[in-house]
């Protein structure tokens, strides 16, 4: 490897930090809960987006420095990435669709679910 | 890897010894199993989310579910342990991430120690969460299941706080006992009965006029609709079955599907740091034992450290899902 010798520690040292800052700011945004972040953007909450966004950074973060993608060739890096990247928001989006079509079924249907 | 069969022609680009990708054998199929599990836990994840769209209304609401910490009973502490759990994954992550960048320089004893360290907090983690899964399945309060299956939860109507069962049952004679295996019919037996019965719930809520219910569905403002007494007395009419904690067929905090997703999802992870652990205490024995010194390469601490930060990044979405949104 080319990177064979030389040392990451403060990289790393980095990272966990970045990591450590955005997991203590979703602590403290799931116990408050602000009142201001309750309204509904693009059919989910705002405060649920919020929590999504810093998720995927530091999952960016864990697998490019910790995992050590950056350092790995574009080809192999994105062969990896680049299935996951399509595949699961697709898979996400028919779920999360299909499960609120049910719910309407349940709710609109005449169904009785709670006697 | 040096495993593979020398045939004298690896300078040859057919030959075998071309790495187009620039990563070894091994490193890539660990990279490529790697893939396939973040599929299969999105999967999962993925079917949770279906089930919670189903039922966005009655799903539970985990704050109110997960609310304990260690030494501090009684203690209403949403998030705080799931938290602490969550660093002490990301901080064993990098010890790992040290121990590799150790390995990287050849240098034994940092990797040993750093390897250590990566095992006792993957131990720590692993019983943080046995701790969560015995909190979940005992249970706090109690609920009755109705016949529909739905879950009524009482409350202090003054004060709006939780009372668990055993406040306001009335206790009274019981003609049943838990039928074990050697007696009676030999061939039939059941799992423990609850500790009170559906009669002991209904007497103890005639005789506190304080106490009502509240269902599973969510209001608009975020928390559980709460019954009157009329309403509640009229409901508890349906109830079949008093449920204390939760396992795969009943579930006092809610919807039973909440627990079956939280057993299953957070057991298949939880299963994936223990067997990552016992793979990093074989590598662990390995530095030890001066392998990769000898080798002079400590790739396979690499790939180990590629596991043991994907049971990382899956937790970070664990999280998420379980306990934020």
């Amino acid at each position: 490897m080319a990177h064979a010798h030389e040392s990451n520690t403060k990289r790393i040292w980095v990272v966990f930090g970045i990591l450590s800052v955005i997991t203590i700011v979703e602590v403290i945004l799931g116990i408050i809960r602000p009142a201001a972040l309750e309204a509904s953007v693009l059919g989910m909450k705002l405060l649920n987006w919020i929590f999504i966004i810093l998720t995927v950074i530091k999952a960016y973060y864990i697998a490019w420095a910790f995992m050590h993608l950056e350092g790995e060739k574009g080809s192999f890096r994105w062969s990896i990435v680049l299935p996951l990247l399509i595949l699961i928001p697709y898979l996400a989006f028919i779920l999360l669709v299909e499960g609120n079509y049910v719910h309407d079924v349940y709710k609109d249907g005449f169904v009785s679910w709670d006697f | 890897m040096e495993a593979t069969v020398t045939t004298g022609s690896e300078e040859k680009v057919w030959g075998g010894g071309n790495e187009p990708l620039g990563a070894s054998y091994g490193k890539m199929m660990m990279w490529f199993f790697i893939v396939s599990d973040a599929l299969t836990f999105s999967g999962f994840l993925a079917a949770y989310g279906f089930s919670r769209y189903k039922f966005i209304e009655t799903w539970p609401i985990a704050d109110e579910v997960f609310t304990h910490f260690p030494f501090l009973h009684g203690v209403d502490a949403p998030m705080y342990y799931v938290a602490l759990m969550t660093f002490i994954l990301i901080f064993s992550s990098v010890t790992m991430v040290l121990a590799v960048d150790a390995g990287h320089q050849l240098k034994k004893t940092k990797v040993i120690w750093y390897m250590f360290l990566t095992i006792i907090g993957g131990a720590i983690f692993v019983g943080s969460q046995a701790w969560e899964w015995k909190n979940f399945i005992k249970g706090e309060y109690g609920a009755v299941e109705l016949k529909s299956g739905r879950i009524l939860q009482f409350l202090d109507a003054t004060t709006g706080e939780r009372v668990a069962l055993a406040d306001f049952a009335k206790s009274m004679p019981k003609e049943r006992v838990t039928q074990n295996a050697n007696e009676g019919v030999w061939y039939m037996s059941e799992s423990s009965l609850p500790t009170f019965t559906v009669a002991e719930i209904k007497a103890g809520f005639e005789a506190n006029p304080n106490i009502v219910a509240r269902t599973e569905r969510t209001d608009e403002t975020g928390h559980k609709t709460v019954l009157s007494r009329e309403e509640t007395a009229e409901r508890l009419q349906q109830a079949t079955y008093v449920v204390e904690g939760a396992n795969l067929v009943h579930n006092e905090y809610g919807n039973r599907l909440f627990a079956d997703f939280f057993f299953f999802i957070t057991g298949f992870h939880g299963f994936h740091v223990l067997s990552g652990v016992v793979i990093n205490i074989i590598i662990f024995i390995n530095v030890i034992l001066g392998t990769y010194e000898r080798r002079k390469s400590y790739e396979m601490v690499e790939k180990v450290g590629l596991y043991w930060h994907f049971v990382d990044l899956v937790w970070v979405f664990v999280f998420t899902f379980f306990y934020l949104v």
